[in-house]
């Protein structure tokens, strides 16, 4: 099977799911390219799982077409099913059963594949082949749902939050873990809501909210589009002295002022310009500084931009 | 290539084996199989209530209600001649007190009958006539005081006294539990197996994956009847060896009973679970589901005691059909073509039951 870069390993068109009254997907366009890995990045409850389970063929969608490895759901699941790995989100795999065992299992159902050690070996579990799943962490456990996705030599990983609740040094582990398999020059569909998730993996990305695709691009170009690329935060003013925010609209270069918990974020395009412009402007109305920071935005800040919410809030 | 195969196959080891050599440890079918194993026996309480409560049962019911000898019935008498005559009989235990403590022994149900001299050399018998002790004691009393008195029997009568495994209580129980465990262990398996599995979202995790779905169901059925022959052999094992509790039928046919029930269960299991998310809603509905028929099907005493009118909702109900023919074969030894109505009852349920479940369930 060699597939040419620039052919689509996902093409979904017009896809509209609703669950009694609530639409999760509402006409959503998306393609994945072949040897990308591409990221859904939303809030919960964007529709991102409900994209992606009517993508993995175990959701069918209310109208709309979705092509899979240049295949339909309707016509050749079988053959699908063994091109496809698939983690979904929160699935607890039999705690009865040992690392072994589970691997095997899964390894049984594909004609085709790696043995069930070596995908144990791969993701750094073979201390704990024969533990019982009950008996992991939770980030072996979400290795452990790796391998179970990697077992048939999957041309398309799909990976429905993988990293969610687990610690930083156990993310970082799996995050490796899904470099590697990038390497391999396969397709990753990638839900997350954490966004360096998302910079650190997804060559492109797809932000979600309320079922529709508001942005799309790389990571890079998603930030660049905000036109602002650098954000100036700090706490400044006491109750004697207030500060004058809608003042801070006309220094230069500044693109957008918002007050969030008590501190102020400036978007501006060029920090050194705009740092010294707001020191003088705070000296000007006589406010204290009390606190300063600046960092280079983030798909979290585009999503705020984009959506006026953070990628956290309910 | 060849070479290494021949040798791994020969080390027989879980790790590094060619994928052809253990095709059929690697068969899907037997993958599953091994999971519903696996479970359970890693759950000691599953084996407990499956092999170790249905013996625990029928050894405590079977020692409570062992057949004793012939019992001895207690009466009280007011006179000494009266007591006299009586002891003449060997079934009936004589005690002579005064009026007042014979009255308070058998309102307290110490004695079942007292007798006393009514007027003109009469004898009156009191005791209450809804007591099959009180009744039994009154005709042995009453035997005894005509023939003191020179009554000759008119026809001469003798005994011959059949005291034959298979219609003690032992008997009669073995085969109820036997059905009952049949019931239980097939529905709860099933039921919270699958419940569990979705509950956890497993279930939706397994149809992801290319698994051929019949092969879930199947490993279940499997797994199911091999368990079986160690369910069905541990009771009737231990009431053979330790009550000699006769299995009279051909154990072919009990073998079909046995399967057939079992794979009917199992279909009533799969349909309480085709739809449950949580193990409570599951549990509350095989209760429901169950507890009609430990009361009416007759595992701890004969369904005839309801009345008439119960009698062909009862009869319908699988669990009768079950331990019905379950009797007709340990006990009176009738082959699957006698067993024919309950066989019938049974395998109605089970097509029934899975057609319904196979409509109903739900991966997700």
């Amino acid at each position: 099977m060699p597939e040419i870069a620039s052919q689509s390993a996902l093409r979904v068109r017009q896809l509209r799911k609703a669950y009694k009254d609530v639409v999760a997907v509402d006409g959503l366009d998306l393609e994945v390219l072949a040897g990308e890995c591409f990221g859904l990045l939303g809030p919960n409850g964007a529709g991102k799982t409900t994209t992606v389970e009517i993508c993995e063929g175990l959701t069918p969608p209310d109208s709309g077409e979705v092509e899979v490895l240049g295949r339909r759901w309707s016509l050749d699941a079988a053959q699908l099913r063994q091109r496809l790995g698939i983690q979904l989100q929160d699935t607890q795999l039999s705690e009865k059963l040992t690392v072994q065992e589970t691997v095997r299992l899964f390894r049984s159902f594909f004609r085709q594949g790696a043995e069930a050690s070596d995908i144990i070996a791969r993701v750094q579990l073979e201390e704990k082949k024969n533990s019982r799943v009950g008996d992991l962490s939770g980030g072996q456990k979400q290795r452990l749902a790796l391998a179970c996705a990697l077992v048939g030599d999957p041309d398309f990983l799909f990976l429905d939050e993988p990293t969610t609740g687990l610690d930083p040094q156990a993310r970082r582990q799996l995050w490796e873990l899904i470099e590697e398999f990038k390497q391999s020059g396969r397709t990753i569909l990638l839900t997350t809501h954490y966004m360096d998730e998302a910079e650190r993996l997804c060559d492109r990305v797809a932000i979600m909210d309320h079922g529709k695709v508001i942005a799309l691009g790389t990571p890079r170009e998603l930030i660049a589009s905000t036109c602002a690329e650098q954000m100036v935060e700090f706490t400044a003013g006491s109750v004697s002295h207030a500060l004058d925010v809608p003042a801070l609209r006309r220094i230069a270069g500044v693109r957008e002022v918002r007050t969030e918990n008590g501190a102020v974020l400036l978007q501006v395009a060029e920090l050194h310009t705009s740092v010294p412009a707001l020191l003088a402007e705070l000296t000007r109305q006589n406010v204290p500084l009390t606190e300063l920071r600046t960092h280079s935005a983030t798909l979290e800040d585009v999503f705020v931009t984009l959506t006026g919410r953070h990628l956290r809030d309910e | 290539m060849s070479d290494n195969t021949i040798s791994d196959v020969r080390a027989g080891v879980a790790e590094k084996k060619s994928p052809r050599a253990n095709s059929l440890a690697d068969h899907p079918l037997v993958q599953l199989t091994l999971v519903r194993f696996r479970e359970f026996i890693r759950e000691p309480e599953a084996l407990f209530w499956v092999f170790v409560f249905p013996v625990l049962l029928a050894a405590g019911l079977g020692i409570a209600f062992r057949n004793r000898p012939a019992e001895v019935l207690r009466i009280a008498v007011v006179t000494p001649e009266l007591a006299q005559s009586l002891r003449q009989e060997k079934l009936l235990d004589v005690q002579q007190v005064d009026t007042e403590a014979a009255q308070e022994a058998l309102r307290t149900g110490k004695v079942a009958l007292l007798a006393a001299p009514g007027s003109s050399g009469s004898v009156e018998y009191r005791y209450d006539d809804t007591n099959p002790e009180g009744r039994a004691a009154r005709l042995l009393a009453d035997r005894a005081i005509q023939r003191a008195a020179g009554r000759v029997d008119p026809v001469s009568t003798s005994d011959q006294l059949m005291r034959e495994a298979g219609s003690r209580y032992i008997d009669f129980l073995i085969p109820g539990l036997l059905g009952m465990n049949l019931m239980g262990s097939a529905i709860w398996s099933m039921g919270f197996a699958i419940v569990d599995a979705r509950r956890k979202k497993l279930l939706k995790r397994l149809v992801a994956s290319p698994m051929p779905r019949p092969y879930y169901l199947l490993s279940f059925l499997l797994s199911r009847i091999l368990l079986l022959v160690v369910e069905v052999g541990v009771l009737v094992g231990f009431g053979a060896l330790l009550f000699h509790v006769p299995v009279r039928g051909s154990l072919v046919d009990l073998a079909v009973v046995c399967l057939l029930a079992s794979l009917s269960f199992s279909a009533l299991g799969l349909l309480l679970a085709s739809r449950a998310r949580t193990i409570e809603a599951a549990s509350g509905l095989m209760n429901v589901v169950m507890m009609p028929m430990w009361i009416a099907s007759g595992v701890f005493f004969s369904s005839q005691k309801f009345p008439d009118m119960m009698q062909p909702f009862i009869k319908a109900l699988p669990l009768t059909a079950v331990i019905d023919a379950l009797r007709a074969n340990m006990l009176q030894g009738s082959n699957l073509a006698q067993m024919a109505p309950q066989v019938g009852i049974i395998v109605f349920w089970l097509v029934i039951c899975f057609a319904l479940a196979l409509k109903l369930f739900r991966w997700r």
